[in-house]
């Protein structure tokens, strides 16, 4: 064991060190975004003259008749819809391709490893969306993020499922449960610990993709988030605190999650990481 | 068995997840080997053969993205190994403030990239950023770290670190957790220090979560484009454009076959990487 003052040195230089690399930052943001413009303009950490924050998010609020509102409206939208279907979907998957094992389970794995390793093709993703009608619609947008997703939560279920007995499903069946009833009665709720997490994960990560709704849902009334923080940045290239008002509002939802599921969202990844 | 199989776990559970997958990956992943060889408006093309490959590895404005792509992939896996291990190691000692500072490490992780990308822009402002004003007071000149051409791509990479460590540092401290502590204790019968249980016990049974590490880190970063993006747009001029950010400008201006060119090259280049290694590393994992 590590001696007492040692410890605690240990421990000051962890503090300091964190608060120079990870503090400042934030504290950096949140200052600035109570700034006015021309204070904001000299981008230095000294305090605001007024504090100027809630008028300043105000104001990022109300730009280009309440953009921002929209953007949060299909950002939370596109989130919850797919996650719907990624928990669906994948668990289904995950349950049948872990319990089979045949023929298709080599071309299964490798299309799950494929499609966790592979980036997606662009312009034809565009050129398929416009043949099938849907390009631009919240639908498609849907669909892409649970496609770009699915490897990964498939990946968590199947692991999981592993961890349920057989004996459970030859239980179920021995009573007359057929195969939906099996599922959806007996393993989807055994399921849980894995749909939670793959739940906290993947709104994190669909609230916050940029990437794909910027190819695959631009126009102006289909602002995500996201979008609407980088058409701030030509558009507000001279006010930076409302630049860092919006970047503050969109770190809220990510920041309540991280607070209440702080522990799932951790070991998540971790089981995640390690299982892929 | 076989008879309840087929009827209990009907491959029916598979087709929603399948179908999605197909229509929205693969199809698309597919048809691009062909567009890539055509000039292209998404309503008429020209086959026109390897042309667009060709322009890719001929002009500079392209195959820079090549080579940076690469730098910036194995770059920041690296980085991200030795910070990683670096940070779980200290944050899996006895210290009291060991989980508020885990969670610390691993909150960047959690906000938009593009935030991040224009928080560090503002930071490494030449003049006036924070960064540069604090090199100042003890006596720095600090560089203009985003217009400078020798290092800016390197300053985008010390932010994905940034971002990116948490995750790094959270499956480290995972893999050390699993570790019995009976093999420290045999260690330190045996008279080791500090070091030697790191170098002897900790590093090599870490191997799966380093192999982890190492694979997460080198696809997210040869994919990564929105922090090259919001930082630099690929500037000063083209040198820090990554392969991702050339398809995006391709696309922009309108050349579509050429834009799916560079993502056939990204695909091929992704997978001639990471399938391999995947498999060494999984290979290997047997073994221990």
């Amino acid at each position: 064991m590590i001696s007492k003052p040692k410890r605690l040195i240990s421990e000051i230089l962890g503090i300091l060190v964190a608060a120079i690399v990870f503090g400042i930052p934030f504290y950096f943001v949140i200052l600035n975004a109570s700034k006015n413009q021309q204070e904001a303009s000299l981008m230095n950490i000294s305090s605001p003259e007024k504090f100027l924050l809630l008028q300043n998010i105000q104001e990022v609020l109300s730009a280009d008749k309440g953009i921002v509102l929209t953007a949060f409206k299909n950002s939370i939208l596109i989130t919850l819809f797919s996650l719907i279907v990624l928990v669906l979907a994948c668990s289904m998957a995950g349950f049948v391709s872990q319990r089979r094992t045949d023929k298709a389970t080599p071309v299964i794995n490798f299309l799950i490893l494929a499609g966790l390793i592979i980036p997606p093709a662009i312009v034809p993703t565009i050129w398929l969306l416009m043949s099938l009608g849907i390009f631009k619609t919240m639908f498609s947008m849907v669909m892409i993020e649970a496609a770009l997703t699915m490897s990964f939560s498939t990946l968590l279920y199947k692991g999981f499922t592993a961890t349920i007995p057989r004996e459970i499903d030859e239980a179920a069946t021995v009573d007359g449960a057929g195969p939906f009833r099996l599922f959806f009665q007996i393993i989807f709720p055994l399921l849980k610990p894995t749909t939670a997490t793959i739940i906290v994960l993947s709104s994190v990560n669909i609230f916050n993709d940029f990437v794909n709704p910027l190819y695959f849902f631009p126009g102006a009334k289909n602002a995500t988030i996201q979008l609407t923080l980088y058409n701030f940045m030509s558009k507000y290239h001279s006010s930076w605190n409302l630049l860092f008002a919006d970047v503050l509002i969109i770190t809220i939802p990510p920041l309540i999650l991280f607070i209440f599921f702080n522990r799932q969202i951790i070991s998540g990844m971790a089981a995640g990481a390690i299982k892929g | 068995m076989s008879f309840k199989q087929r009827n209990q776990y009907s491959y029916f559970f598979l087709l929603p997840a399948g179908m999605i997958f197909f229509i929205f990956f693969l199809l698309p992943a597919i048809s691009s080997f062909f567009f890539s060889l055509t000039r292209w408006n998404l309503t008429d093309w020209t086959f026109i053969g390897l042309e667009n490959f060709k322009m890719f590895f001929a002009e500079d404005s392209l195959s820079i993205g090549f080579k940076n792509t690469f730098i910036y992939a194995f770059l920041t896996c690296g980085l991200k190994v030795v910070f990683g291990l670096g940070l779980a190691v200290y944050l899996c000692s006895a210290i009291r403030t060991r989980n508020f500072l885990r969670a610390v490490v691993f909150f960047p992780n959690l906000i938009s990239t593009i935030a991040v990308g224009i928080t560090f822009s503002s930071l490494m402002h030449p003049t006036r950023g924070v960064i540069n004003t604090m090199l100042s007071t003890i006596g720095i000149t600090g560089p203009d770290w985003l217009g400078n051409v020798k290092i800016a791509l390197l300053s985008v990479i010390a932010v994905d670190l940034w971002k990116g460590v948490g995750v790094a540092t959270v499956i480290f401290i995972a893999g050390i957790m699993s570790i019995s502590t009976q093999y420290y204790e045999a260690l330190e019968i045996d008279g080791g220090g500090s070091w030697a249980k790191f170098l002897h016990i900790t590093l090599p049974l870490s191997r799966p979560a380093i192999n982890s590490v190492i694979i997460l880190a080198l696809i997210g970063g040869l994919r990564t484009f929105d922090l090259i993006w919001s930082m630099t747009k690929g500037g000063p001029g083209f040198t820090t454009d990554l392969l991702s950010s050339i398809i995006y400008k391709q696309y922009s201006s309108g050349f579509f076959g050429l834009s799916t060119a560079g993502n056939v090259i990204l695909f091929l280049m992704v997978s001639a990487i990471a399938f391999p290694i995947y498999k060494i590393l999984n290979s290997r994992e047997v073994d221990l």
